[in-house]
């Protein structure tokens, strides 16, 4: 019995059929995420307020007298966290799924090598001694955390170094040990910060509440470059995930590919939490989830879980802000509250299968 | 093609794992790798295929100094079948099988046709066609054993070079997998290495042996010449009696047991 081409191309066109699916879903997460809140606004009005802001398509949609604050609220309110929720639910899922071929692991995830640490570090001490901006329109918070995070990247990636070639295993090592110093300094400077402790326990548990177009705008420049080299260093992670050794067989220089990657992923992972603060568990459950739709070749899961990664973090979004309106909850504790059950369901029954 | 190590040598820490070792492979030839556990197969090996830098001495693959190239170049030359290694994901048999294709492809050209029936026929030759559809994750090593020398296959290397690939298969997949290496080297003109452990399997068929014993080359030539009792005290310290093959017509170890033999 010969598979034949034939047949092998009917398999990738299913797999391409479930990446029109995904696009759609993204959406019509976006949709609904737009109309839901406060004030709830009908889903034709918000499709047609969103499509008359396109170019080319806009002037086929006709107005259809909705109140003028229906405008104001999808575009200055809820459209920016809706984007910044895609650029980190993307970021996440792509750096989780990178970070997983990188470390042979399939439960590694984006702030396993202490990037979350710097940025929370960075973000206690903008918090705790009011640190002022100078960047009009956002807050010291987010470049506090950006900075430091680059930094411990900077310093995990040297101290991964010095024992000669950068093995992901002195990376780990490193990593570990420069976060537990970071939270050890975090935990002093927070002793000491008094009433803003509530602010800083908020920053870290996630959330993307009060944030608008200038954290989107700071975000975006690392978020395009970051996945845009991540996808196109999709094939390398293929064959990296295999060894070091079966890689450079294959025709791929493992230490220079790895490098780049693990920059990349940096990147976008210190980019998202210094807006976002530490939103868990999106970089592990998005691409476990999607290799196990997709297969876990990386061409496809890559630009799969960012899709993913998106969808998934603008439905929390909007389940934080409405769930118990007025009031939000941070996002980083639904992604958790979601993630962590439906984590062990996707084990139990890839157990009770594999047996 | 041509692959040839001048007296080259490789430390792990103060451990001399190779020293002044040369060895040559050309096109068509069949050469086998013996030795005593840790005596520097796998890592003269991996230094061939340009994995290791040797500390000293120079590896030359159609006489330009295989340091200075490039992965992928090397990949559309020369093939290696590594010891099982683990893989993580569970990728589909034709997805590894595909893999092979990678150093003769763009980064983002998608299989063509020829590719496609370059690996159903690499498929084919180790008898994996049927697991096409399968995850890796489960298979047998045996069965994994020929899904890697299907993606070398695949390669289309001028050599071949294998870290044991018998070790996992049963005489039934030694025979036809060592009868495939052999067709290969005999009428595809491939240059063809393989580290072995079976003395007897490794005189039957590679055309020369080279034995290690602690990183430093002890014998280099046709089977009559290696496998002598001699060299064979010497590299494994065992009392060992050769016949020769009746069918094949090379030497044959046959051990005698410890016990059979008055202590010296």
């Amino acid at each position: 019995m010969k598979p034949d081409p034939v047949a092998y191309s009917a398999y990738r066109d299913r797999r391409y059929r479930c990446f029109v699916t995904l696009t759609f879903l993204l959406l019509t997460a976006m949709a609904i995420a737009a109309g839901v809140g406060a004030v709830s606004i009908p889903l034709p009005d918000v499709i047609s307020i969103l499509l008359r802001r396109l170019p080319y398509v806009s002037k086929w949609i006709p107005h259809t007298g909705w109140p003028d604050a229906y405008e104001t609220i999808i575009l200055e309110v809820r459209l920016p966290r809706i984007l910044l929720a895609i650029i980190i639910g993307s970021s996440l899922a792509g750096a989780g799924a990178t970070l997983q071929s990188l470390f042979r692991n399939p439960l590694a995830d984006p702030y396993i090598m202490g990037i979350s640490s710097g940025a929370a570090l960075g973000a206690t001490i903008a918090i705790s001694f009011r640190l002022p901006s100078f960047i009009p329109g956002l807050n010291s918070v987010p470049v506090a955390a950006f900075l430091a995070s680059i930094i411990t990247m900077a310093v995990v990636y040297s101290l991964a170094g010095v024992s000669g070639r950068a093995s992901m295993d002195a990376f780990l090592l490193s990593g570990v040990v420069v976060s537990s110093f970071l939270w050890a300094v975090m935990s002093l400077v927070m002793m000491v910060s008094g009433d803003s402790l509530r602010e800083i326990m908020m920053w870290l548990m996630g959330s993307l509440s009060n944030k608008g177009y200038v954290h989107v705008k700071m975000a975006a420049p690392y978020w395009i470059f970051g996945i845009a080299v991540l996808i196109i260093m999709a094939r390398d992670l293929n064959l990296i995930c295999l060894g070091d050794d079966e890689a450079r067989y294959l025709g791929v220089d493992p230490g220079q590919s790895k490098r780049i990657a693990v920059i990349a992923s940096s990147v976008v992972t210190a980019a998202s939490v210094s807006v976002g603060g530490v939103i868990g568990f999106v970089g592990l459950i998005v691409p476990h989830t999607m290799r196990m739709v997709l297969g876990p070749d990386h061409r496809l899961l890559l630009p799969a879980s960012t899709i993913a990664g998106g969808i998934f973090l603008v439905t929390a979004d909007t389940c934080a802000r409405t769930l118990i309106a007025p009031a939000e909850i941070p996002v980083g504790v639904i992604t958790a509250l979601v993630g962590a059950p439906f984590f062990l369901c996707i084990l139990r029954r890839r157990k009770i299968r594999g047996s | 093609m041509r692959l040839e190590a001048f007296s080259v040598c490789h430390k792990y820490g103060i451990i001399e794992a190779i020293d002044k070792v040369s060895v040559s492979l050309e096109s068509g030839d069949f050469v086998g790798i013996l030795g005593s556990n840790g005596s520097g197969k796998t890592t003269l090996l991996r230094l061939l295929a340009g994995a290791l830098k040797p500390s000293m001495g120079t590896i030359l693959l159609d006489s330009e100094d295989i340091g200075d190239m490039v992965p992928k170049v090397i990949a559309q030359k020369i093939a290696v079948v590594p010891q099982n290694g683990t893989i993580p994901f569970p990728f589909s048999v034709l997805e590894i099988v595909l893999m092979g294709r990678e150093p003769h492809k763009g980064r983002f050209s998608r299989e063509s046709p020829q590719d496609m029936d370059i690996v159903f026929q690499a498929m084919a030759a180790t008898s994996t066609t049927h697991l096409a559809k399968r995850s890796v994750l489960e298979l047998s090593y045996g069965e994994k054993q020929r899904v890697i020398i299907a993606r070398a296959l695949a390669q289309e290397p001028g050599i071949l070079l294998l870290d044991e690939p018998t070790s996992h298969l049963d005489p039934g997949y030694q025979v036809e997998i060592m009868d495939l290496f052999k067709s290969l080297s005999r009428f595809e003109n491939i240059a063809v290495l393989a580290v072995l452990h079976d003395v007897n399997l490794a005189s039957q068929y590679c055309d020369r042996l080279v034995m290690l014993n602690h990183g430093r080359k002890v014998a280099d030539g046709p089977p009559q010449e290696v496998v002598t009792e001699e060299i064979l005290k010497k590299v494994y310290g065992v009392k060992a009696h050769i016949t020769t093959h009746p069918v094949v017509g090379c030497p044959q170890v046959m051990l005698v047991p410890g016990f059979m033999s008055p202590a010296s």
